[in-house]
């Protein structure tokens, strides 16, 4: 086969080209540079080949990091997701309701995530919060300061209260896009509710649910400042997700070495976890 | 298989109607026959598809009840109505197989899955869909989709009625005479009752037995094709069916004879009215375009245009002021000085739109 080549065609794509390379590809550089060498400040840099990366590999804190971040992530899907479609599901389609939900359902998705860090960690205080106070005056003792468990509890009702929208306004999407006569099938054909959420609902809703996986598992893996505000990472370091115990290194310690280590370790992670759901995605496409 | 009486319904979608223009169904005082093929034929708004889901109760009816072979179940729900329909837009459940859609209502009413499978392979031959049985349903065509559909009230021998809501929309022409005659051969051949909604007067007049012409919320004639043809008994009727529409023009009445301006034409009767005499009401005469003779003897006409469709002529001329329309033959021609008779036998007399009967 003949084929055409036309290398002007470089200089359309050229402006993305210089923008990627000064945004991501030159600073993603620079992190190499930092992994493979160790530095004492002054400008002074010594080879250090793959040692930050094999001390980092045979770390626990990094692996314990690793799966807190795994276990964070399938929680709060694992709560999201069938909570999301359960409210979209019984959210108004028409009348006053709908702009009343919708606004509603926005509203913790517009407030700046250092912003919800905070809320929460004044909202559990058991000195000063109202959800603290009154759940230890119910003779439940609750404390996220000092109890891993509690700690935990409360960064996952959080991320739950600022995220489901997200769930449940992908899904109401989906929904409210079933023309009628499918609603109106089934009822002819005696469907259960059951069967209708099943054969109809939830098809429909297939793909919106699939984009609104993949949004909430990448924004929880990489989670920082809600944590971050409100746990600090702690008590010790049982709420201490990848995203902090980096921040932790590289700013707390100034090991750059074993931070740039970690980032490209955590890049890389994220590069294949992004790859098997683009895959999963598009062979769903494909299938159709 | 059921007789379906439509006692006195009214339907409004507002929550509380007034006047007559708040009801989209106006008044329908009707029976569908046990096995009959009925189409309801009308514009698009004139409240078909809402009688339509009146009858398969997807909607209550304000007022009025329904009976099923005598009894009533107003009140029921679709499922205890036992109806099938089929809707404008093919609804088929995307992620199961074709089988597993026409499986779906018998198994919904917890059939057993032998009497399930005999029945969708009886029902894929019918619809000659049996070599598609495993292939999963949303990469089918437009008009493989609505066989589906189609096929999910068929699956169920014991419905009461099959209703159709412009099943044919999306169909390709071709495609749609297959289907519409494969219709007629079900109805032939196993006799359900069926109540097909259409705006197509082809298609109405070439399913039904029965035509039931709706207009602005009500019924304004039932009646055989030949008769809706013949005899519209509505203004409306004689626009609405018929390519071109009936000729209708105002007239004045005197006895046998009937005066347009200057022109007199005598009727096959006296008109039994009082409409116009009285000073009351508006009088018409309509006559179709096929009953329009054209030729050297009657009134002067002048033509404005003649559209040649092949088979026919149609020649739209002026008569007194007004346009009418007369169909010729291929193979007439337009004579030089043209007038216009109409064959008694295709007139029709109108008192405020409604048919009056000619007396001898």
């Amino acid at each position: 086969m003949d084929k055409t080549w036309n290398n002007k065609a470089w200089f359309l794509v050229l402006p993305v080209l210089v923008l990627v390379a000064f945004s991501a590809v030159i600073p993603l550089m620079t992190v190499v540079n930092y992994s493979v060498q160790d530095t004492f400040g002054n400008n002074q840099f010594f080879w250090a080949g793959t040692e930050w990366f094999e001390e980092l590999l045979s770390s626990d804190r990094f692996w314990e990091a690793m799966v807190r971040n795994l276990v964070f992530s399938f929680i709060i899907l694992a709560i999201e997701v069938p909570l999301g479609i359960f409210i979209a599901l019984n959210m108004p389609k028409k009348g006053w309701g709908v702009p009343v939900c919708l606004v509603l359902m926005a509203l913790p998705l517009l407030i700046p995530w250092n912003v919800v860090g905070t809320i929460w960690q004044v909202f559990g205080r058991n000195d000063i919060g109202l959800l603290g106070y009154y759940v230890n005056a119910l003779g439940i003792d609750y404390n996220y300061v000092q109890d891993p468990y509690d700690a935990w509890v409360t960064i996952i009702i959080m991320d739950v209260w600022h995220w489901t929208s997200l769930v449940v306004l992908l899904c109401y999407a989906g929904l409210v896009s079933i023309p009628d006569a499918f609603y109106q099938a089934a009822k002819i054909d005696g469907a259960s509710r059951w069967a209708v959420f099943r054969y109809i609902q939830l098809p429909k809703m297939q793909r919106v649910l699939l984009i609104a996986v993949l949004l909430r598992f990448m924004d929880s893996f990489m989670i920082y400042t809600e944590p971050f505000v409100v746990t600090g990472g702690g008590p010790g370091n049982s709420t201490t997700f990848l995203s902090i115990d980096l921040v932790k290194t590289a700013l707390g310690q100034f090991d750059l070495g074993p931070a740039a280590a970690m980032s490209l370790v955590y890049f890389l992670i994220i590069l294949l976890l992004s790859w098997v759901f683009y895959t999963v995605m598009t062979n769903y496409d494909a299938e159709r | 298989m059921a007789r379906i009486d439509v006692n006195h319904v009214r339907h409004s979608y507002l929550p509380n109607p007034q006047k007559d223009a708040d009801f989209a169904l106006r008044e329908v005082h009707h029976t569908f026959e046990d096995g009959g093929a009925y189409a309801l034929l009308g514009p698009s708004g004139c409240g078909k598809t809402t009688l339509l889901n009146i009858i398969s109760a997807l909607l209550h009816p304000s007022h009025g009840e329904l009976l099923f072979n005598g009894k009533d179940v107003t009140n029921l729900s679709t499922q205890e109505r036992n109806i099938a329909q089929v809707f404008q837009f093919p609804v088929i459940y995307d992620t199961m197989t074709v089988y597993d859609n026409l499986a779906f209502p018998l198994r919904n009413r917890g059939v057993p899955e032998a009497d399930v499978d005999r029945k969708v392979r009886e029902t894929l031959e019918m619809i000659d869909l049996a070599s598609w049985a495993k292939k999963k349903a949303r990469g089918l065509t437009a008009d493989q989709k609505q066989k589906i559909s189609l096929g999910r009230g068929l699956v169920r021998s014991d419905v009461n009625a099959i209703l159709f809501d412009e099943p044919l929309t999306v169909i390709d022409p071709h495609m749609k005479w297959v289907l519409r005659s494969q219709l007629k051969q079900l109805h032939r051949r196993f006799g359900y009752t069926m109540v097909y909604v259409t705006h197509d007067q082809t298609e109405a007049l070439t399913f039904a037995d029965q035509v039931v012409v709706m207009y602005d919320g009500g019924i304004v004639q039932i009646g055989t094709p030949a008769e809706l043809f013949e005899r519209p008994r509505h203004t409306f009727v004689g626009y609405f069916i018929g390519s071109p529409g009936m000729n209708v023009m105002p007239v004045a009445i005197e006895g046998k004879t009937a005066t347009i301006g200057s022109q007199r034409i005598e009727l096959p009767g006296a008109p039994k009215t009082t409409a116009g005499k009285t000073g009351t009401g508006t009088i018409e005469l309509g006559i179709r375009p096929e009953y329009v003779r054209l030729g050297r003897d009657g009134m002067a006409v002048k033509i404005s245009k003649v559209e040649d469709l092949g088979r026919h002529k149609v020649v739209r001329a002026n008569l007194e002021g007004r346009e009418i329309a007369a169909v010729i033959g291929e193979d007439e021609s337009v004579p030089a000085e043209p007038k216009v008779r109409f064959d008694p036998a295709g007139i029709n007399i109108y008192a405020d739109s409604w048919r009056v009967e000619m007396g001898a």
